[in-house]
């Protein structure tokens, strides 16, 4: 059968300042396919995307479709050429309901018409196999959902080409399983779909042709079937890479750090983390895996003091770290590092430079009223060179710097103050291939020095490869402490989709608490009933 | 498939520069003011029908006219400068303080009052120093009762500074009428309390204390580690939690000395200038310093530029209304400046984002679609 070409990209460009976004960007997508557009972080995937859905506009080249050149100045632009991208990050009313964001925005004249969009919405659903609710609120809706929702929006709109901007990261294995299946319908239908991932396996899975960018140059177009990962890799990365996470071989130590009964909130008062018990050893990475915002973010401020306890105790070598400020939980050498969504978030002050940014908590030291910019530009330089920081210089803004080269700077900086235990979350998030195996590697490198790592990740592959034991989380409550060479990506993700709750399974045994405690079992009982006692005073004191 | 409302190419389309070299941004900065005084010349000759360089002329000596004249320009710029300077370490941490007017007046009011009920029983410069610690005292106080619930009970500065202002304002209309027996109003000049004056020039020590205050601050925010938590803090208050940072001491003391460096302005306002009270001493200066600091970037030493700028032009518009009365109203002038400082300030974004138009050979191309 001879392919129709959808959609065509010649030469295309865009330049941020001096900085090549995308150069010369030859690409096609056929009818009844599904492409994968893989690329390191910084690649220019999603700055190629936005061009073709009228975010930015191109510098120079032309865009085709079904053969016809346009000129696309405007996301309404895009979708009069059928066009739709599903964004990374939703863009959706959260007070609204599914139907009630899906036709926002559609401004065709005609009456609105509620029930008739709830119908439509259904039958869209039914075509494609989704599950939909359309009368659902959206703050109602798990993560899963609100992409359905995305999607949806799309496909009401007539979209005949989809492009989906890492859709999977935020996902379940199962989820993931019933999203490819909702693609190839769609691919089925006649529709042309690109999908943006970082994940090799994924595209192996669910494309038909990949294209590869690299450093915002297209390197080439393979098909599917008569590739490898392998191969994609060294397409991506321009080298040969070992694909492998290692797991070092220590001896673990005591329990560092012990938590039980955690009980959490939320800012806005539900429970984030509901009667936890965990903890870490020296030598030990403890992988935390969960759907995201089950509280991760949550327990994270908790140990470095950013968040109160409701209840529950935070042991530090046998001494309770509970209630002290953020400073004392630094000194004692816990050292946290979370990396947000938008990847700048906490840790980090971007307009500040290297430099300013390796002080942020040691500007503070000594006895002079003056910052010591000298030797924290030191510490600057020793980082740029042991971690290969890509940086101009190390009084770049770190804002200017690439995703890789920003959590390096975190994560080292973290490192350099020679903590006990590190605590970190999505250290690799969004990062690609080379500057995750750096940060694996340091991570390592603190293990064999006998430090406790909390790990919290987003990628199961990567836990699995990585991880001594993984922790589940659901909805806040621990599904169950597993180790990670005996269990399976199946099993973790009907853990973290709460359908399997290995405290059900093995009523006797008790997760997350230590045989070797440093405490004995008559000091933690001691220490409940000084807590216990502390809650009624408090609360006769209230009264 | 429609495609003839879309086939042209936009007009033009904005991008991100890189950073310029010092010198490019200077050129343009230069060249804006150039084409401001162009197009204003045009306005002048098709409005007023008048050889603009006499208007510019006369501008320029409402500043520098005389001896006098030049010095009150900088003794001006002294006394804007220091309110920019004093409101700078809170915007710089996002405390939006727009109460620096009723801060300086409770300077003012402080200082005033020192010399009023103690003025004439103790020597002139212990009444110096008392009249010092007061207007400090009272700036301080103004600033960090809106700094305290701020962070306490997390409430909106810009309403609670605004209202403190009218305070302010009211507190030294209301003293006025109790110190003032003949109830007019208007107090008289002040006999104690008078700053030294350094040879028989007037203006000198307040330009001098100001430009101490300017490199004074420029140092605290840039070297020392209070700047850097206020920095931390403006960016965010997060990160600054994250870092171990009190925030709420750090907003708290930053504030104090805000306040502190207004209550200063209104002790120069009465003891080196004015020598008596009188509701109307800030003249709506703690607002217009809010323009001079940011303008500046909140750089202590750039701020010296724009608070000499702003100066500059409010005199020069006074002047234009006084040389030509016939002419034209105050508001000929105002319009004048307007126009200058709106290419001052337009022209950063042409230092920050370059624009890029469409190619003539395109346009040829499409022109020949559309036949």
């Amino acid at each position: 059968m001879e392919k129709q070409t959808a959609l065509e990209l010649k030469g295309i460009s865009k330049y941020f300042g001096s900085v090549v976004a995308n150069k010369n960007v030859n690409l096609s997508v056929f009818k009844n396919e599904i492409l994968s557009l893989l690329g390191e972080n910084g690649s220019g995937k999603t700055t190629l995307m936005n061009m073709i859905s009228g975010i930015y506009f191109p510098d120079e080249g032309q865009i085709f479709i079904d053969g016809e050149e346009v000129i696309i100045r405007s996301p309404k632009d895009a979708f009069k050429y059928k066009i739709g991208m599903i964004h990374q990050h939703f863009k959706l009313v959260d007070v609204f309901s599914a139907a009630e964001n899906v036709v926002l925005g559609i401004d065709d004249g005609e009456k609105y018409n509620i029930k008739q969009v709830n119908s439509r919405v259904r039958e869209i659903a039914e075509k494609y196999g989704f599950e939909i609710d359309p009368q659902k609120k959206i703050h109602e809706m798990s993560v899963s959902e609100k992409q359905t929702v995305e999607i949806i929006k799309v496909l009401y709109r007539g979209a005949d080409i989809l492009i989906l901007d890492e859709p999977t990261a935020v996902l379940t294995p199962q989820e993931i399983k019933k999203l490819f299946g909702v693609l190839r319908k769609m691919r089925e239908d006649g529709k042309s779909i690109i999908i943006i991932t970082h994940k090799l396996n994924e595209v192996m899975e669910i494309s038909d042709r990949v294209a590869i960018l690299r450093k915002g140059e297209y390197i080439g177009t393979v098909n599917t079937a008569e590739t490898n990962e392998k191969q994609l890799t060294e397409m991506m990365v321009g080298k040969k890479v070992e694909l492998k996470i290692e797991r070092v071989k220590t001896d673990f130590d005591r329990p560092l750090l012990e938590l039980r009964d955690l009980i959490i909130k939320k800012d806005d008062g539900s429970t984030a983390i509901d009667g936890v018990n965990f903890y870490i050893r020296g030598g030990e990475i403890l992988g935390v895996a969960g759907v995201a915002g089950c509280g991760q973010k949550e327990l994270c401020e908790a140990i470095a003091g950013l968040r109160k306890l409701e209840s529950g105790f935070i042991m530090h070598k046998g001494e309770s770290i509970v209630g002290l400020p953020p400073k004392e939980i630094i000194k004692k050498g816990i050292a946290m590092s979370f990396i947000p969504e938008d990847r700048l978030g906490m840790g980090l002050v971007p307009s500040f430079s290297i430099t300013d940014n390796m002080m942020l908590k040691t500007y503070g030291e000594g006895k002079s009223p003056f910052v010591n910019r000298k030797s924290a530009r030191e510490r600057a330089n020793g980082l740029i060179e042991r971690l290969e920081i890509v940086t101009p210089s190390t009084e770049t803004p770190v804002r200017r710097l690439s995703g890789g080269n920003v959590q390096k700077v975190l994560v080292g900086r973290e490192i350099e103050s020679s903590p006990n235990v590190i605590v970190t979350a999505y250290p690799v998030r969004g990062l690609d291939i080379n500057s995750s195996y750096a940060i694996y590697d340091i991570l390592n490198e603190q293990k064999k020095n006998g430090v406790g790592i909390l790990f919290i990740g987003e990628d199961l592959d990567v836990m699995l490869a990585l991880c001594d034991k993984i922790m589940v989380l659901c909805h806040g409550k621990n599904m169950g402490i597993v180790h990670a060479e005996k269990t399976t990506k199946e099993q973790l993700g009907l853990m973290m989709t709460g359908a399997l709750d290995l405290n059900e399974q093995k009523k006797d045994k008790v997760f997350g608490k230590a045989k070797d405690s440093n405490l004995t079992e008559e000091q933690w009982s001691a220490a409940e009933e000084r807590a216990e006692a502390e809650k009624e005073f408090k609360e006769k004191s209230d009264d | 498939m429609t495609n003839e409302k879309t086939v042209r190419e936009p007009l033009f389309h904005i991008s991100k520069r890189d950073t310029l070299p010092w010198w490019k941004c200077w050129l343009i900065r230069i060249a804006a003011v150039f084409a401001a005084l162009v197009l204003s010349s045009l306005l002048i000759i098709v409005l007023v029908k008048k050889n603009p360089v006499e208007l510019y002329a006369s501008i320029f000596n409402g500043n520098f006219g005389s001896g006098t004249k030049t010095w009150l320009t900088f003794q001006d710029t002294a006394i804007l400068l220091c309110i920019a300077l004093a409101v700078t370490p809170a915007f710089k941490m996002k405390f939006w303080n727009i109460g620096a007017e009723g801060q300086v007046l409770a300077g003012c009011l402080a200082s005033a009052a020192c010399v009023f009920y103690i003025g004439s029983s103790v020597p002139n410069w212990l009444l110096l120093v008392i009249m010092t610690v007061c207007a400090i005292l009272a700036g301080a106080i103004w600033a960090v009762i809106p700094a305290v619930f701020k962070a306490i009970f997390n409430t909106n500065e810009t309403l609670f500074t605004l209202m403190m202002n009218y305070i302010a304002t009211f507190l030294i209309a209301f003293f006025l009428n109790k110190w003032v027996k003949s109830g007019s109003g208007t107090l008289g000049i002040l006999e104690d309390g008078h700053f030294p004056v350094i040879g028989d020039n007037p203006s000198l020590l307040t330009v001098l204390i100001v430009l101490f205050f300017a490199a004074a601050m420029f140092v605290y925010l840039k070297f020392s580690k209070h700047g850097y938590e206020i920095a931390v803090v403006g960016e965010s208050v997060n990160t600054a939690k994250y870092a171990g940072i009190n925030v709420k001491k750090v907003i708290i003391r930053t504030l104090i000395l805000s306040g502190a460096l207004c209550g200063i302005t209104g002790l120069l306002l009465v003891g080196a200038i004015n020598h008596t009270l009188t509701t109307s001493l800030a003249g709506g200066r703690g607002f217009t310093a809010i323009m001079v600091s940011w303008l500046a970037k909140f750089n202590p030493l750039y701020m010296i530029l724009t608070a000499f700028i702003v100066v500059f032009f409010q005199k020069g518009a006074n002047q234009l209304a006084s040389d030509f009365p016939t002419l034209m109203t105050k508001d000929f002038g105002d319009i004048i400046v307007g126009i200058i400082f709106l290419f001052i300030i337009g022209c950063e974004f042409f230092i920050g984002y370059a624009i890029k138009f469409r190619k003539r050979e395109k346009k040829e191309k499409t022109a020949e679609v559309t036949e």
